[in-house]
């Protein structure tokens, strides 16, 4: 095996991941209704393309993609539209957003499908929009429409394919159980991948402490043919290890760029996941509808890894997996590291929900109230993108743009690892999160103020330019009457409309002229 | 013996005007063959207005604010851009930075322009008020609103003769929320209180 390398940082929180026993997936079963997000990835909204009243079966299309940073949704089960309006969604503001909600009959009654089962002769473009077609978006967390990151330009050839079973965040074992369960498939959908980015090699990354998972990877790997090389690659537990960046570096000993991207050193990352949804898309043509899903914390009786479809509300799954409420102080979508609370039960979940986490107050403690920041330094020794958290939170305290981006604050990834060993429980990352969007409002401001700028210097233009031109026409007028004027006084035209309207005047008083009441009244 | 020992006093005022008279002549020089275009000041100044347009700071457009801000004026006559841009334009003069002047109007969200087109006449008068070019529509046909180039000026508002533009709020929506920073550290017997 190849030798793998270490990141600066990072750090060793409980890992609780026996919890949720990873290996064995349990059913979520149909709920009665399913309430669909339209916005369940990063990018456009998709089309609503369905009408409240209308039976679909599973499968169908509900909402269809708006250009290439969009994917479209599908119906997880065969039932009835029942609504289309503005429902709570799985987002860290608890606002709503726009969602389709469909009863469920139970039949599950599906739509034909069609794979393509001879992709090896098939066009990369076709595959990538079979992809596309499908709805399959990142299932890591992030929602990057799989599409686009596979469409890498040609002046960027992708060498290596990371398949990235890391799934370091404690309590999660989404990923692990589909290792475990679903080997085969995780390396077929990664062949594929491979296919459509033309890549020279695969790796499978699985952190040393998911021994089964990375037996059955081996195994499956053994198991089969390639074109590629291919390797299986383990190495010590450590959170953040899974972050893309972080993971490029422990694998190949390359960094990502500041403001780069995996594809610039030729390489790109996709989830186990993801892997087996491109499979199943283009094999079977089945659209993304379900995931696994941990669902895990002391608070429920049956915790567990649950085939769930999407739409399920997760006050569905807290009855499934026995939810015992007097425990329970909050609901966490995603792990405990980088997740977010909810603040209704009624929220679905989503293609990037891995997992959901019900804690006891015992098991996860309210953060104390934070301290002042005593300048210890632990922050900065545990960043795994090695910046300066210190530097970064008074900046951010500061609101100092500059400096925050002078000291790369765009190159945090969130894991929370800062705020998690500071002695003095500052929420370190939440300072990044604000100043990060307060900055992309700025950049956006500027763009704008710029357009308007331009655009009002333009009409002003425009407008000095008009009147000169009617100035101008006006001085010719003139210039013109004055040179008639000049010509001699038999031309001039308003002695000779006097003596028109004269003359026009007796012959109207005349009764013998002509048959003048016609034409004047 | 030469002459600056036989007139040191004569010798040294020579050799001075001799350096003012080739310094002047440089500076003189370099005055006219490097002048900069327009008012580099008034240039920075409208860089951080926000290029709303709208004519609330009593002069007509940012630009012509800028300059007056350039030659003395009060830098804190514009609601649309709010405290914010009172302190970095307090920051960029080196002066005191002060709150917005409530003459000339308060700070609000971010509005956009919506004309309700089943009341429109289509008049055209909206569309000569916008300093940014932001309606399209032509006489007797409907107008309607670029949204994304509308600043929010409301100087649409008054022309129309049957009050059909709304103005609405821009950054609605899941899209626009942003993270909020942390309240300020709060030490534990704080916190009872609070």
């Amino acid at each position: 095996m190849r030798a793998t390398h270490s990141i600066h940082g990072g750090i060793h929180p409980v890992e609780a991941k026996a919890l949720s026993a990873p290996g064995t997936v349990l059913d979520a079963g149909i709920p009665d209704k399913l309430v669909l997000p339209l916005s369940q990835h990063i990018g456009r909204q998709p089309e609503v393309i369905v009408e409240v009243g209308e039976t679909v079966k599973g499968g169908q299309v509900l909402a269809l993609g708006d250009g290439p940073m969009s994917v479209p949704l599908h119906a997880p089960t065969s039932g009835t539209i029942t609504a289309i309006d503005d429902r709570a969604v799985p987002h860290p503001s608890g606002l709503t957003n726009r969602c389709i909600e469909l009863s469920c009959d139970g039949n599950d009654d599906w739509v034909a499908l069609e794979g393509l089962a001879n992709w090896r002769e098939i066009d990369r473009t076709a595959l990538i929009s079979a992809i596309s077609l499908s709805g399959v978006a990142g299932m890591g967390g992030a929602g990057f429409p799989t599409a686009v990151k596979l469409n890498s330009p040609a002046t960027q050839p992708i060498r290596t394919l990371i398949i990235n079973g890391t799934e370091c965040e404690p309590y999660i074992s989404a990923d692990d159980t589909l290792m475990q369960i679903d080997a085969p498939a995780i390396v077929e959908g990664a062949e594929i991948l491979a296919h459509i980015v033309n890549a020279e090699e695969i790796l499978f990354a699985v952190e040393d402490n998911k021994p089964i998972a990375l037996a059955a990877m081996q195994e499956a790997v053994d198991a089969s043919e390639s074109n590629c090389r291919r390797e299986v690659m383990s190495f010590p537990t450590k959170y953040p290890s899974g972050g893309e960046k972080q993971l490029i570096e422990i694998l190949t000993g390359l960094q990502v760029p500041s403001g780069g991207l995996p594809a610039h050193l030729g390489i790109v990352c996709q989830n186990p996941g993801t892997a087996v949804a491109v499979r199943e898309a283009i094999l079977m043509g089945k659209p993304l509808t379900e995931r696994i899903v941990t669902l895990t914390g002391r608070a429920l009786n049956k915790p567990g890894n649950y085939r769930v479809r999407l739409g399920t509300p997760i006050s569905h799954l807290l009855a499934v997996t026995a939810f015992d409420p007097k425990d329970n102080q909050r609901l966490i979508h995603g792990g405990p590291m980088m997740g977010f609370a909810l603040e209704s039960s009624d929220v679905p979940i989503i293609k990037t929900t891995n997992c959901v986490l019900v804690p006891t107050e015992q098991e996860l403690p309210t953060p104390p109230p934070a301290q002042a920041c005593i300048r210890c330094g632990l922050c900065a020794e545990a960043c795994p993108a090695s910046l300066l958290p210190q530097q970064l939170y008074w900046y951010a305290r500061a609101k100092d743009q500059e400096q925050l981006e002078k000291h790369h604050l765009f190159d945090c990834i969130e894991c929370g690892a800062c705020s998690w060993v500071c002695p003095s429980h500052i929420p370190l990352v939440q300072y990044y999160r604000a100043a990060k969007g307060s900055i992309v409002d700025t950049r956006a401001e500027k763009t704008r103020s710029d357009r308007s700028r331009d655009r009002f210097e333009a009409r002003q233009e425009r407008v000095e330019r008009e009147l000169a031109a009617r100035e101008a026409q006006r001085a010719a007028r003139r210039a013109a009457a004055q040179k008639k004027a000049e010509q001699g006084a038999d031309d001039d035209p308003i002695a000779a409309a006097i003596a028109r309207a004269k003359a026009k005047k007796q012959t109207a008083e005349d009764p013998l002229g002509a048959p003048a009441g016609n034409d004047e009244s | 013996m030469s002459f600056i020992e036989t007139q040191p006093l004569l010798a040294a005022l020579i050799a001075l005007l001799g350096l003012g008279v080739t310094f002047g002549a440089i500076l003189g020089f370099a005055s006219i063959r490097f002048r900069t275009e327009g008012n580099p000041l008034a240039d920075q100044i409208n860089q951080i207005l926000p290029q709303t347009q709208c004519g609330q700071c009593g002069y007509p457009g940012c630009k012509p604010y800028a300059t007056a801000i350039a030659d003395g004026d009060a830098i804190n006559k514009c609601p649309p851009g709010g405290q914010e841009t009172i302190d970095a334009l307090a920051d960029l003069l080196d002066v005191e930075s002060m709150t917005l002047d409530a003459e000339h109007g308060e700070e609000k969200a971010p509005k956009v322009a919506y004309i309700r087109e089943e009341d429109c006449i289509g008049c055209t008068k909206c569309i000569q008020a916008c300093p940014v070019d932001a309606i399209l529509g032509a006489a007797k046909l409907m107008h309607t609103v670029i949204a994304d180039e509308c600043t929010g000026c409301d100087l649409c508002l008054d022309p129309c003769p049957v009050d059909c533009i709304d103005m609405i709020e821009r950054k609605t929506g899941i899209q626009h929320w942003r993270w909020e920073l942390p309240s300020d550290n709060l030490i534990a017997s704080d916190r009872a209180a609070a």
